[in-house]
């Protein structure tokens, strides 16, 4: 079974996200970047798959700048097989992504794709439901538990209300929660075989996809400063105060 | 606790910029170092240091390795920690592909291993203290032994020890009395039994593994007295059978850990040895010469912790100066602020920053020359680079211990009575450096070698020669347009001059009145470390302005760069005068008092 997992390249999640002078977005030059930890959960996945005799090949993928290769590599020491990065210096929303992950399912026909739920830079949380949508595959968002058995996925996904465990029939998508594993550590020996593995290069027009952005984004501001409180009598004050000034009760 | 970061952006910097590794991958074995490689290795092991190792650093210190009835428990976590580094394949980054090593080159193990001892010093001795021990088996042992061990530690699975002090032999190995007797029988064939008492050896005993491997020096029964009459044994903690499997318990066991100032993770057992099985490694009474070859790998192992333990105590302090609110701003403010905005708090983290920076880039360009010297194919190269090595080795050593110290109590100082209390982490560093210029040979060891061996003993030549490389950078700072690299020439003059004095004063004197060339070797010592470190930071200050001109897009790293190397200048480089005169002059009084003088009671 052919596993694909797809890799986003994030400013890295310690790093205190700055704006850019002009408002128009986050500064992404001269800041560490690494794969977005949700994506390195979907990738674990895979691993523990090919790990169990589950999957035969991983298909790591990533979409943006050619400075995504760098999270290939680290993709392929982790335990991809091969990559493919698309090569785009365009803004890349969900949609075109979708439909250039749709554009290599087709061809490569993996019967399983991991996705993270979410990228920690947008946090848009659509990527996965768009692919399924497109290819027209079953769907399995927010997974605490996969398990692979007959042609189908059973996966406990993580809803508002507890669990939910569904069945659904491969080929499907499926997109990670935090609770699905915890990645391993990248060894050194992997990290130099990671140098000699494939990585294939294509462009957004190879694909055939148009992946001019439909969305434009007017400005970015940070969040407002947190004002400072103020000290109540008694808990009568605190009271009027959520019924008629915060409203809440 | 967890404040550690691993500078990789510095790292970086120095690795591509100071110490040439993209020339340094053109060299054959070294084809996979490329500046991509590196890049994906430090990444990878500044995760490890900094998620498995930094968060045992401050429990570790607190909780102690304990010993009981012979054996030793290491603190809470240490053991899935050290599984984790096995697994990981850190421990033979730059150790012979023939074994099973990565063959990587020591200038990029260099900032492995710095961040790992910056993320927990304690830790990163066991794995230190292999790699010594390995070296010096391949070295030094015959293939059947090598076959027997070094697989089993390339990967960790067993860790190595270096048995060298005992109570009566410290600095002075000549006084050691531990005995080898030659034995034989059927089941074991030639071997020696070794009877003795070792002290202070670092991870002699622990529960990370199943098997140590002790390295240890004794004397053969008609061994000449003195240095060359030290043999050096391989003793197992557990006997290897033929098949590979684990057999009997040596008679080689910890006696007791001892009580320290710092490093409390690490246990520094006390060995006693009692008729233990033991293997001779290469010939009878070459075992010093063997020790003093794996030396300088050693001593810049731990010039290096003074590097590491300095960058961990500069970022506790830089974290705690901006979040410390204590003080109203000089230039008014009705409001306390952050104590980094006091002009004496900032120029505390400078002499940190600053420092930390210089002793890095002299530390990563020393080990380049080494990488460099062993693959060139021109004789008259390799002993060129080698003998700058040679030069610097007890620079690296003891300026940047001294240094590390220095640093990681100006960290104490910034917290100010926090800093002395445990609670906030700025003392362990304090404490965990306090070692490091006394292990591997102290301070005025590693100082009596640079004036001695490295200087006198060959007439000055390296010494010059590193001088004439000091002149020629003097040229490329001259025609610099910025006023501050401007500054950093003259300062950097100024320290050439003082070592070239210097230089001459030792040559002058070592022979006929030793006493006084070596009174000042150690204030000579710092003198070389900070001019050294300020021929980096003015190289340091080059490539910067290069990179602003050609608008490369880290402008404020760069900047910062300048900055720091003008600072260096100013607070630190500076000094070299006054240490040259201290090493000219200061050396009568030293010497001038009777012992009984000492005391004015």
């Amino acid at each position: 079974m052919k596993v694909l997992v797809s890799v986003k390249r994030v400013v890295d999640y310690n790093v205190k996200v700055r704006l850019k002078a002009d408002g128009s977005g986050v500064e992404t030059a001269n800041v560490k970047m690494s794969m977005n930890p949700f994506d390195e959960i979907a990738l674990e996945e895979a691993v523990r798959l090919k790990e169990a005799g589950i999957a035969t090949e991983i298909l790591a993928v990533s979409c943006g700048v050619l400075a995504c290769q760098e999270t290939l590599r680290t993709a392929l020491a982790i335990g991809a097989d091969r990559a493919i990065l698309v090569e785009s210096n365009e803004e890349l929303q969900p949609l075109a992504v979708a439909k250039l992950l749709q554009s290599i399912c087709q061809k490569e026909l993996p019967q399983l794709v991991i996705l993270g739920k979410q990228a920690i830079d947008d946090d848009a949380n659509q990527t996965g439901q768009m692919l399924a949508a497109l290819l027209g595959w079953p769907q399995a968002t927010f997974a605490s538990k996969l398990k692979i058995a007959d042609g189908k996925a059973q996966v406990t996904r993580e809803v508002d209300g507890g669990l939910e465990t569904i069945s659904i029939k491969l080929p499907a998508i499926v997109t990670t929660d935090l609770r699905l594993n915890e990645p391993r550590y990248v060894t050194l020996p992997n990290i130099m075989k990671a140098k000699k593995k494939p990585l294939d290069n294509f462009k957004p027009e190879a694909l055939g996809v148009d992946v001019a952005p439909r969305l434009q984004t007017l400005k970015v501001v940070e969040p407002a400063k947190r004002k400072a409180g103020v000290k109540l009598p008694d808990a009568k004050a605190l009271v009027d105060k959520l019924r008629n000034e915060a409203k809440v009760i | 606790m967890s404040v550690y970061v691993a500078p990789l952006k510095d790292m970086r910097f120095v690795l591509n910029e100071l110490a040439g590794l993209d020339e340094l991958s053109k060299l054959p074995g070294y084809q996979d170092a490329t500046p991509d490689t590196a890049n994906a290795i430090l990444q990878e092991a500044s995760k490890f240091a900094t998620e498995v190792l930094d968060p045992l650093n401050y429990s570790g210190d607190q909780e102690g390795s304990k010993w009981r009835d012979g054996a030793v428990t290491t603190p809470t976590g240490f053991k899935a920690a050290y599984q984790l580094y096995c697994e990981g394949g850190w421990s033979a980054l730059s150790l012979d592909p023939e074994w099973g090593g990565q063959g990587l080159p020591k200038l990029l193990s260099t900032p492995v291993s710095e961040m790992m001892t910056s993320a927990n010093m304690s830790f990163s001795l066991c794995p230190m203290l292999t790699q010594g021990a390995i070296e010096a088996m391949l070295l030094s042992g015959s293939e059947q032994l090598k076959k027997v061990f070094l697989p089993r530690m390339f990967d960790g699975r067993w860790t190595g020890t270096m048995n060298l002090t005992e109570p009566q032999a410290g600095s002075d190995l000549a006084l050691v009395r531990t005995k080898a007797v030659p034995a034989s029988d059927p089941t074991l064939g030639d071997h020696y039994r070794i009877s003795g008492q070792k002290i202070f050896i670092t991870f002699g005993e622990h529960d990370l593994t199943e098997n140590i491997v002790h390295l240890v020096l004794a004397r053969t029964p008609d061994a000449p007295e003195g240095v060359k009459g030290i043999s050096l044994f391989i003793v197992p903690k557990f006997l290897v059978q033929a098949d590979g499997s684990l057999g009997a318990r040596n008679q080689a066991t910890c006696a007791s850990i001892e009580h320290k100032l710092g490093i409390h993770a690490s246990p520094t057992a006390v060995m006693v040895f009692e008729n233990a099985i033991g293997y001779l490694l290469g010939e009878e009474n070459k075992g010093l010469s063997y020790m003093f070859i794996m030396m300088n790998a050693a001593r810049f192992a731990v010039g290096l912790e003074g590097v590491s333990i300095a960058e961990r105590a500069f970022q506790r302090a830089l974290a705690y100066a901006k979040d410390r609110v204590q003080g109203r701003d000089l230039l008014g403010g009705a409001k306390a602020v952050p104590i980094i905005r006091h002009p004496d708090v900032r120029r505390m983290l400078m002499l940190m920053k600053s420092q930390t920076e210089a002793m890095r880039a002299l530390a990563y360009v020393v080990s380049a020359a080494v990488d460099f010297s062993s693959r060139t194919e021109k004789t008259e190269e390799r002993q060129r680079l080698q003998a700058f090595v040679d030069l610097m080795i007890p620079v690296v050593k003891g300026w940047s211990t001294e240094t590390g110290i220095e640093v990681a109590s100006l960290g104490v100082q910034v917290h100010g009575g926090m800093g002395f209390i445990e609670e906030t982490g700025a003392a362990q560093h304090l404490r965990d450096a306090r070692i490091t210029t006394i292990y591997e040979g102290t301070t005025g060891i590693q100082a009596n070698d640079l004036v001695g061996r490295k200087i006198a003993r060959e007439g000055g030549v390296t010494v010059k020669e590193w001088l004439a490389v000091l002149r020629k950078i003097d040229l490329d700072l001259a025609i610099s347009g910025n006023s501050d690299i401007q500054a950093i020439r003259s300062r950097l003059a100024a320290g050439a001059q003082a070592v070239s004095v210097c230089v001459d004063f030792i040559l002058a004197t070592a022979g006929k009145d030793p006493n006084a060339a070596f009174a000042g070797a150690v204030p000579f010592l710092k003198l070389m470390g900070i001019v050294a470190g300020g021929w980096q930071m003015a190289r340091a200050a080059l490539v910067a302005e290069k990179k602003i001109a050609s608008n490369d897009a880290d402008q404020l790293f760069y900047a910062a760069k300048i900055t720091t190397a003008r600072f260096f200048s100013d607070h630190v480089l500076s000094q070299a005068p006054g240490l040259a005169a201290t090493v000219v002059s200061g050396a009568a009084a030293v010497m001038a008092l009777t012992e009984d003088q000492f005391l004015s009671a």
